[in-house]
């Protein structure tokens, strides 16, 4: 509520906005317009907050007391009325997250999936982006059309042929299983061929009648120019996988072998009554990615921005 | 990786803006212009191109075209446990497994469970996300990066963790939703155990969890439109109200249509909530239909009849996409 007020005030203390304002409200020839103006423009204000603060309370509040429920002894969620801060935190939650439950084997393999998904999805996804965008060669359209089909068709539609071909490769319950589908995506190379499309030719024609080789054009000229929606990619690369779900419960039958979200979706069966301990693995699974996010949120940002209009 | 990287200097980090011819000379000095003049034809672009391409487009091919059209051949067999172990027990079943599916009143309880997840929690989300986009875009408000993320944030959580959350603020009795609302007088709601009320629950945690994506690409769409039209209309004398439906609505056409698409696809492919916070219950009333496609194929392992519910949705999927792209071109 602090950030509210101050903003309320500062605004309308300046000269210069108040002008602002005036000009704004064609009200004058009604001869109320300067205080008229002004008295709207501070209503407008009230109403705008009002609603951005709500709206910013419902956001974060289930994961406040996500956090808040993971401290609380047990039993203390299940009581009422509700209680919004531990009377006493503990970690004894976390603790038998470790230690009897084998959390720390499912952060390692959701770790271990998601970074080399993202490191091999970058280069293959990639390299095909900027030669869709770059390079000219026989069928580049009708390849591209045939790619863009693979948008409107539903994952799940490919995921029981999917599971046997993963059988026969002996890939089921394995993190290859999970891996290898995630290795290149459709999305990931629309996304690196529409930055790409702004790479000068002249850039890369230079190159080529020095001698480069393609595959050092794309190192050292490419790459360095798409910087930038790498980095995007690389992070929806990393929360998508992350966070996914219904493949690896498919893909992932040992419990050796799960990820978080599937290692947590079948502990909630379990112990559906145990609310502190489930808020508390529900806390070591979101934590990493809302960390990712928000430390690198300028490039995820900007970068989901720029390449869903432009597309 | 980036110590492989022989040095590239300035011209490589200006790459997006227009060459100069100052840029261009930059890169040929780097390179020792001219070297090879006749190294590169256009036939040898053509053959590292296709290099380029074919990781992706083998992986793509393998893991995600191929099995699309091999669940269309698998929907007109029987192939189920047995065939498992020995595939040649697979018989060619014609359509059986869609008539079968026609007459299955569960198959259309999960279709018609799927639209309403979809045809309402679709809207709701767009239009939170647009309210959302229009209240960051206002000129008196600021901080609006700091809102923009807050409300950015549900999207990149787990969805398998917040829906656990979920289904405790959910509690019938102990639940915080209930608890807040018996302050206006309303009488605590069996959330997820009511068959009326379980999907509502579960399109509340979807537009949570779903609008602050949306609502990035219509602060994008947003700013692209340009303020004369917007001095113009409020010169002519058009309210706030007006000045929405007659310049920012229209003008928002291609990012509307994109927002319904990918939000729709999107919601028909419902399956993690329904899964974490009432696997299907109360009464089948929250069994989507992708959620029915999962029991029949990996708990059952009836892949056959499976794989004729997973096309189904793709045809779904297909004529509402088909629908909107219609819908659009008609409004122009």
């Amino acid at each position: 509520m602090a950030g509210y007020e101050q903003q309320r005030t500062t605004p309308l203390g300046a000269g210069s906005s108040s002008a602002d304002s005036s000009a704004l409200q064609p009200t004058g020839q009604f001869g109320r317009g300067f205080e008229s103006a002004r008295s709207r423009r501070r209503i407008a204000q009230v109403i705008l907050y009002t609603l951005l603060i709500l709206g910013a309370i419902i956001a974060v509040f289930p994961m406040l007391w996500m956090i808040s429920a993971s401290f609380m002894p047990t039993g203390e969620a299940n009581t009422y009325p509700p209680h919004l801060l531990p009377s006493r935190i503990t970690f004894s939650h976390y603790r038998e997250l470790f230690t009897r439950l084998n959390l720390g084997r499912y952060l390692v393999n959701s770790t271990l999936i998601a970074v080399v998904v993202t490191s091999v999805s970058l280069v293959v996804n990639s390299m095909a982006g900027y030669a869709f965008a770059k390079l000219r060669f026989r069928g580049r359209d009708r390849t591209f059309r045939l790619l863009s089909l693979g948008l409107v068709l539903p994952v799940q539609v490919a995921m029981l042929p999917l599971f046997l071909l993963m059988k026969n490769l002996h890939l089921i319950n394995t993190y290859w299983g999970v891996i290898i589908p995630g290795m290149a995506s459709i999305f990931g190379i629309f996304l690196i061929r529409q930055y790409a499309l702004s790479i000068p030719d002249d850039m890369l024609d230079a190159a080529r009648i020095d001698g480069a080789s393609e595959l050092r054009i794309y190192w050292s000229v490419v790459v360095p120019g798409i910087l930038p929606i790498l980095a995007t990619l690389a992070i929806w690369t990393f929360l998508a996988t992350w966070n996914d779900f219904m493949w690896p419960l498919i893909v992932l039958s040992d419990e050796a072998h799960y990820t978080l979200p599937v290692a947590l979706a079948n502990l909630s069966g379990e112990h559906v009554q145990d609310t502190e301990l489930m808020m508390a693995g529900s806390v070591l699974t979101v934590i990493p990615v809302l960390a990712v996010f928000l430390f690198l949120q300028r490039y995820y940002i900007q970068g989901v921005m720029a390449g869903s209009v432009k597309g | 990786m980036s110590a492989t990287i022989p040095p590239s200097g300035a011209a490589s980090t200006e790459l997006l803006s227009e060459p100069t011819p100052g840029m261009v000379q930059t890169a040929r000095r780097r390179w020792g212009w001219p070297r090879d003049p006749g190294a590169h034809t256009p036939s040898d672009v053509g053959k590292a191109a296709w290099w380029f391409l074919a990781p992706a487009l083998i992986l793509i091919f393998v893991f995600f075209f191929l099995p699309v059209l091999a669940s269309l051949v698998l929907s007109v067999t029987d192939f189920d446990i047995y065939a498992i172990a020995n595939p040649s027990s697979t018989r060619f079943v014609g359509l059986a497994n869609y008539t079968k599916l026609l007459h299955t009143p569960e198959f259309w309880q999960a279709v018609r469970n799927t639209f309403y997840f979809a045809l309402v929690g679709g809207p709701l989300t767009i239009a939170v996300a647009l309210g959302a986009a229009l209240l960051l875009n206002a000129k008196l408000v600021r901080y609006k990066s700091l809102f923009r993320t807050i409300y950015f944030t549900p999207f990149v959580t787990t969805l398998v963790a917040v829906a656990i959350v979920w289904r405790y603020l959910y509690h019938a009795r102990y639940g915080l939703l209930n608890y807040v609302l018996s302050y206006v007088g309303i009488s605590p709601i069996d959330w997820l155990g009511d068959p009326k009320w379980a999907m509502p629950a579960i399109i509340l945690l979807a537009v949570w969890k779903q609008f602050g994506y949306n609502m990035l690409i219509f602060i994008a769409g947003l700013q692209a439109i340009p303020q004369d039209l917007y001095d113009a209309a409020e010169i002519d004398g058009a309210g706030p109200v007006r000045r929405f439906f007659s310049v920012t609505l229209p003008l928002l056409g291609p990012t509307m249509l994109f927002v319904s698409v990918i939000t729709m696809i999107g919601y028909f492919q419902l399956f993690s909530e329904p899964y974490v916070m009432t696997a299907g219950g109360p009464l089948r009333a929250t069994t989507s239909v992708v959620l029915m496609m999962y029991e029949e194929g990996f708990r059952w392992w009836r892949m056959g009849y499976a794989a004729a519910i997973a096309f189904v949705l793709f045809i779904v999927i297909l004529i509402a996409t088909l629908i909107q792209f219609r819908l659009q071109r008609e409004r122009e």
